[in-house]
């Protein structure tokens, strides 16, 4: 460890709000990027699905 | 003569689709382990730097976004030459799902440079030839979304989209040697294929961690979204009521 706490960690010499901020931002930004497609992917599965149940 | 059916056969949709859903666990599983091991290595196990003190952690996250946007764009610009010469459908639906996810990237590198800027440079932002060039690549990711939905014709669309993703790949060197063609505050590649590279070893490796956890991340996104496009283009036919059917 760099740190010798965990609020030395948090802290980072009083570097600590940009650095979280910046990693927050891009953990929020990466999830959302998994998340889209997935839900995206669900959904059209599902209505594909209603539609070839609908024709038979 | 080459053989080119392995072409043809990858450029397949349902092709495609089955093999993407064969590798995505072991992709998204390797993108996960690495982002989160370069992660914890990065914000609490590298010394922090002589100079910037602990403010340097973000160039963890800064650089990769960076440069996968960068890669993320000659693909697209790639999967638009493609589209254009061979009409090839996986292609266009390339085009369409780098967008995205690129404009995301970008977001992230001028974001995560505008906090890094701060405490560094002691601005939020500056008009710097890397910052504007960069800036412009946001805009062009955003033009592709935009041009794409202008079209009621999505075919037109598609080769309007090819067009401009590969007049904007001039782009990307312009972003590269942005710091050596002009006077720059920021600080030019640390990391070299031909000779030793200008960062310590120490925070190099969690960096390249970060970078490769970065692409197989951009792969795994790209493939859930060509997944879910293929299934929106092709819900007519056969395949995709089979695939529904079966399930």
């Amino acid at each position: 460890m760099a740190f010798a706490s965990f609020a030395e960690l948090i802290a980072m010499d009083g570097h600590g709000g940009f650095v979280w901020s910046a990693w927050g931002i891009s953990a929020a930004v990466l999830i959302a990027l998994v998340l889209l497609p997935l839900r995206r992917h669900r959904r059209l599965l599902a209505e594909a699905g209603q539609r070839a149940g609908q024709q038979s | 003569m080459a053989n080119w059916t392995w072409f043809h056969k990858w450029g397949s949709p349902p092709t495609f689709y089955r093999f993407s859903g064969l590798c995505l666990p072991w992709l998204g599983g390797l993108a996960a382990a690495l982002l989160l091991v370069g992660g914890v290595w990065a914000l609490a196990f590298v010394p922090p730097d002589f100079k910037q003190g602990n403010s340097f952690r973000v160039m963890y996250i800064h650089v990769p976004a960076a440069a996968v946007a960068m890669a993320g764009y000659m693909l697209m610009a790639t999967a638009g030459a493609i589209n254009l010469i061979w009409r090839m459908k996986l292609a266009d639906m390339v085009v369409q799902c780098a967008a995205p996810i690129g404009a995301a990237l970008t977001f992230l590198a001028l974001v995560t440079g505008s906090i890094w800027g701060k405490p560094t440079w002691g601005a939020w932002w500056v008009w710097d030839a890397r910052v504007v060039s960069v800036l412009v690549m946001f805009f062009l990711y955003i033009g592709v979304i935009a041009l794409y939905n202008a079209f009621d014709n999505k075919d037109a669309a598609g080769r309007a989209c090819s067009v401009l993703a590969l007049v904007g790949a001039v782009n990307v060197p312009i972003i590269y040697y942005s710091v050596e063609w002009w006077y720059s505050l920021h600080q030019p590649a640390s990391i070299s294929f031909t000779k030793e590279s200008s960062i310590h070893p120490t925070m190099l490796r969690p960096l390249l961690v970060m970078i490769l956890g970065y692409y197989l991340f951009y792969a795994t996104v790209l493939f859930l979204n060509l997944r879910a496009e293929i299934i929106a283009r092709e819900s007519g036919t056969r395949w995709v009521r089979e695939l529904v059917g079966a399930r």
